[in-house]
């Protein structure tokens, strides 16, 4: 970190310029108070959760998505909603707020960039989340196009666009790229043409029209290329960060503070050391637990496995970690998997073949990491299941009608199902989870959040039966419960109570039981090692 | 996994393997070319060749990774020696990755590859009717065909990517090895991008409609869909005979969304009752004159998307570390030597003329024979033997090399510019 005057000057300019967009090119350099330092760290960090949760749970285009966002953004960073530069300008007490929002946003960021910088997975979930944030605002900002044109000049980002008659000569095709877009719209705008490396978020979603390497990119597109410069930027900027904060190290008072931080957004992660509701799972209970107590996505994969004693990779990664997460041991998991797979294959092969993964799974080959369970949010966003896969969310990745023949088959009552189906479809997978236990249990659950985790489910689940069998709670008929009310009140009221059941588990990871949390690296997975093996054929 | 398969040829023996490998990897593998490709031009210092990762696979499913080889002729002595069931080629590391034990791994990781891809028609099982698993035949080989069409004018028009070499994996798929110089730098993140931009078809077991197209078909997509409208009533309708039973029949309607359930039912009543004794063509026409309704938007597309799109293991494309079988290795179950494809002329390759290990063996010892009786010389290899079973893909992997030749020549040119330039300061 260089918090030395080299950058005085730029640092006067860029609070004049108030563009509120940054690329978080120059550290701060002024003082702060311990206390604020932690203040305005943890009011970001805050923010970073909601960008993570409201990222998952709705369309980024949706309104309800850019309320949700404004109201954090207002609340963690006190953003004034406004795009109009000059008519803020007018205003002494405006220009004044301005500079201290920028201020704050750049110290905190800086902050979190040291606490998150320290293992691979912390910089990839900050990496993502304050790209998302960057995005949204680069989107609010690029309401008035001029905005936009500072902020590029600013940061000397040069693009310019291709002249009329390079436009002209692929009209058609431009607008065929762009699903929104008709060829009189492409005449009145603005196009770049920029390698297509620089655009991968658009090559990816297939919403750039590509020729000879290049991406021809729509004015509206830039976000796309400029948050991945600010991802370039950021992801090395951590990488130097790592190298020399072992010098920073020294200092007594930020160490703690950083390291408490960086802990805290592990709020979905898991701890398989905890102890289990209802005593140690055995092997031999697996079979009736994955109908009582696992959450739909498990129960998928241990039908699927005992059917066809074969799971592909990405079922065996989410399955194998899971039944670690509920408590069996390396031994068990080993037995298991090899009865299933020994059905179809040589005991030899499985030892060769998939023996090693199960082990590398517990940490005892390759890297010896010990990997966690993957949270919900992993199951839904990434690796999505494809030809052959039963992984995945069944609330996310399956068919509407497959899933309500599904929910039929294990006994969910009709409006039961319906209220499932009308949660899937505004995207609220893990409030449908939490639905299904619901009824599956007939119990209601304290509030909204509880189910984020596939192995939090069979806690929960295990709980519930335990104070059932005490008689501690009782069962009620069809719990008609908060969870059906929240979706059913609209957008905004959706918006409080996630909000604040949100808070509510981050002010629990920062309780004890955080110190547990395993800091592990889980997308990896050694994945040469892993991946090969597959690619054997296995 | 299923052992049986299709692909068989009467001479080849599994048991013979060992055997025969000694004889393949002696005389035949064409090491010289496979040198001149993996080093890109290095030929006096070869650290490009040298930082390659290769792994064998030996009997019994014996698994060494992290080899690497100094130059040719190290690589021919350990091929030899070691007579690997199977060769993989990995990535470019920052270190010879023989001695990645020795260094730290901090240091050791995956820097350059060239951009991969498999196909394999396993993953067409639920679009194919006549075989499953491992085996293939003439009915279903069309799949690749179509795969490596598209797959291979988007990498050339799209992303400008010259120097594309098709190879038969041996049994029942294709793999692809991008090697100009920009594919083989470029990141995780960009492997990724390119295979989704590819990848059409998406979605699991419990998912039944994979395709969903918007009204306006993306440029890549309608170059795609042009492809498939030649292949489609041949493949779909007359090899793979999708709308001929009423299981077929059903599945194809599967695809038309929920709302149009009163469609389904009436088409599979039409089905019934008369479609049957109607020709196939007619049938299908008799189906697109029903999907021709803006309700229905693109149902027509994405029928013939979900049939016959390429589907590419996308993991294989994405890793930058991962490995994956070389060409010219022997497919220990059929026997059938990796080629290259020409894919100019993709439509003529035949997966059951590729010559075996057991022809090829053969086909030398005959070779010898007679120059042993001509000459009266010891029954060893001819100089410059050359196999006429081999000889078509030879010349593929030659005129691939030749031209990759130019690229490598004009970089290491600018390399020495370079250099001399910081040298002179």
């Amino acid at each position: 970190m260089d918090f030395s005057g080299n950058f005085r000057s730029k640092v006067k300019q860029e609070a004049e310029s108030h563009s509120r967009l940054q690329m978080y090119k120059v550290p701060p350099e002024h003082k702060i108070s311990l206390e604020d330092f932690e203040t305005i760290a943890t009011e970001r960090l805050k923010l970073l959760r909601d960008v993570e949760t409201f990222g998952i749970r709705r369309k980024k285009d949706s309104d309800e998505y850019s309320t949700a966002m404004w109201t954090s953004l207002r609340k963690y960073l006190d953003y004034t909603y406004s795009t109009d530069d000059q008519k803020m300008a007018k205003n002494k007490h405006n220009i004044d707020k301005r500079r201290k929002e920028s201020e704050n946003d750049n110290t905190s960021h800086f902050i979190l960039r040291l606490a998150y910088c320290r293992s691979e997975e912390l910089r990839r979930w900050f990496i993502t989340q304050e790209v998302d944030l960057f995005k949204f605002r680069f989107n609010f900002e690029a309401e008035n196009f001029e905005n936009i044109e500072k902020f590029l000049e600013e940061n000397s980002l040069k693009y310019t666009p291709i002249s009329k008659e390079e436009r002209n000569e692929r009209l058609s095709k431009l607008a065929c790229a762009d699903y929104k877009m008709v060829e009189s719209n492409v005449k009145m705008i603005n196009y770049y043409k920029v390698h297509f490396t620089e655009a991968l978020d658009l090559v990816r979603s297939r919403k750039v029209y590509l020729e000879k390497g290049y991406a021809y990119v729509p004015r509206d597109g830039l976000v796309s290329i400029i948050s991945n410069c600010f991802r370039v930027h950021l992801s090395h900027a951590l990488a130097l960060t790592a190298r020399s904060l072992p010098y920073l190290e020294e200092d007594e008072r930020l160490l703690p503070r950083l390291t408490s931080l960086s802990r805290q957004y592990l709020g979905q992660g898991y701890n398989s050391k905890k102890e289990m509701p209802g005593g140690k799972i055995t092997l031999g209970q697996i079979d009736s637990l994955s109908k009582t107590s696992f959450p739909l996505c498990m129960r998928q994969l241990h039908e699927a496995l005992r059917r066809d004693h074969h799971l592909k990779h990405g079922g065996r990664l989410q399955y194998g970690l899971f039944i670690k997460g509920i408590g069996l041991t390396l031994e068990e998991a080993l037995m298991f998997w090899r009865s299933e797979f020994t059905k179809i294959m040589e005991v030899d092969k499985f030892d060769k073949g998939y023996a090693y993964n199960v082990r590398h799974s517990f940490g005892k080959e390759g890297k010896r990491t010990d990997y966690t369970p993957y949270s919900c949010m992993k199951i839904i966003m990434s690796n999505h299941p494809g030809q052959g896969d039963y992984h995945g969310c069944p609330f996310r990745h399956y068919d509407a009608d497959i899933l309500r023949q599904k929910l039929v088959a294990y006994g969910v009552p009709h409006p039961a199902i319906k209220e499932i189906q009308e949660l899937v479809k505004d995207s609220h997978y893990q409030l449908a989870c939490a639905r299904y236990f619901e009824v599956t249990h007939k119990v209601s659950l304290p509030h909204a959040d509880a189910i984020n985790h596939p192995n939090k489910y069979v806690e929960e689940s295990r709980r519930v039966h335990e104070q059932l069998s005490t008689g501690t709670i009782k069962q009620e008929p069809l719990a008609s419960t908060s969870i059906a009310h929240i979706a059913g009140s609209g957008g905004i009221k959706t918006e409080r109570v996630t909000q604040s059941s949100s808070q509510t588990s981050f002010s629990s990871t920062t309780a004890d039981d955080v110190i547990n949390y395993d800091v592990t690296m889980d997308d990896d997975l050694d994945e040469g090692a892993l991946e090969s093996m597959d690619a054997m054929g296995y | 996994m299923a052992d049986e398969t299709s692909v068989q040829n009467s001479q080849y023996n599994q048991n013979d393997l060992p055997e025969l490998l000694k004889q393949y990897y002696k005389r035949i593998f064409p090491y010289k070319l496979y040198y001149q490709w993996l080093s890109y031009g290095e030929v006096v210092s070869p650290k490009y060749f040298s930082h390659r990762e290769f792994s064998f696979t030996l009997k019994d499913d014996i698994y060494i990774r992290y080899q690497s080889f100094s130059d040719q002729k190290d690589m021919e002595k350990e091929i030899q020696k070691r007579c690997p069931y199977k060769i993989d080629i990995g990535a470019v590391f920052s270190q010879k990755p023989k001695d990645n034990k020795s260094t730290k791994t901090r240091n050791f990781h995956a820097e350059e590859k060239e951009l991969v891809f498999d196909i394999d028609m396993t993953d067409y099982d639920e679009v194919r009717t006549c075989c499953s698993g491992a085996s293939i035949c003439k009915r279903c080989w069309p799949f690749m065909i179509v795969a490596m069409k598209i797959v291979d004018k988007a990498l050339k028009e799209d992303f400008d990517f010259e120097h594309r070499l098709w190879v038969y994996s041996g049994r029942r798929g294709v793999h692809c090895w991008v090697c100009d110089e920009t594919a083989r730098k470029l990141s995780q993140a960009s492997r990724s991008a390119i295979a989704e931009y590819l990848s059409v078809i998406k979605g699991g077991e419990n998912q039944v409609k994979k395709v969903h197209l918007s009204s306006k078909l993306h440029p890549s997509l309608s170059r795609a869909s042009k492809i498939l409208e030649n292949y489609f009533p041949l493949l779909m309708l007359d090899y793979q005979e999708i709308l001929s039973s009423k299981e077929t029949w059903k599945n194809v309607l599967a695809l038309v969304p929920d709302e149009n359930i009163l469609f389904a039912i009436n088409m599979m009543y039409y089905f019934l009752i008369f479609y049957r004794f109607l020709p196939f063509e007619q049938r299908w026409e008799d189906l697109e004159t029903e999907l021709n309704d803006p309700k229905k938007k693109s149902c027509r597309e994405e029928i013939m998307f979900q049939y016959c799109y390429p589907r590419l293991d996308v993991n294989v494309t994405k890793g930058l570390n991962h490995l994956l079988k070389s060409p010219f290795c022997i497919h220990p179950k059929t026997g059938r030597v990796c080629v290259p494809i020409d894919i100019g002329r993709v439509d003529e390759f035949d997966p059951f003329a590729v010559p075996t290990i057991s022809q090829l063996c053969e086909e030398i010892d005959d070779i010898g024979r007679n120059a042993a009786t001509d000459e009266n010389q010891p029954s060893q290899t001819p100089k410059g033997y050359k196999s006429a079973l081999l000889e078509t893909s030879m010349k593929v992997f030659e005129t691939f090399l030749l031209k990759l030749d130019v690229e490598n020549q004009e970089r290491l040119k600018q390399e020495k510019n370079e250099r001399e330039k910081t040298t002179e300061w």
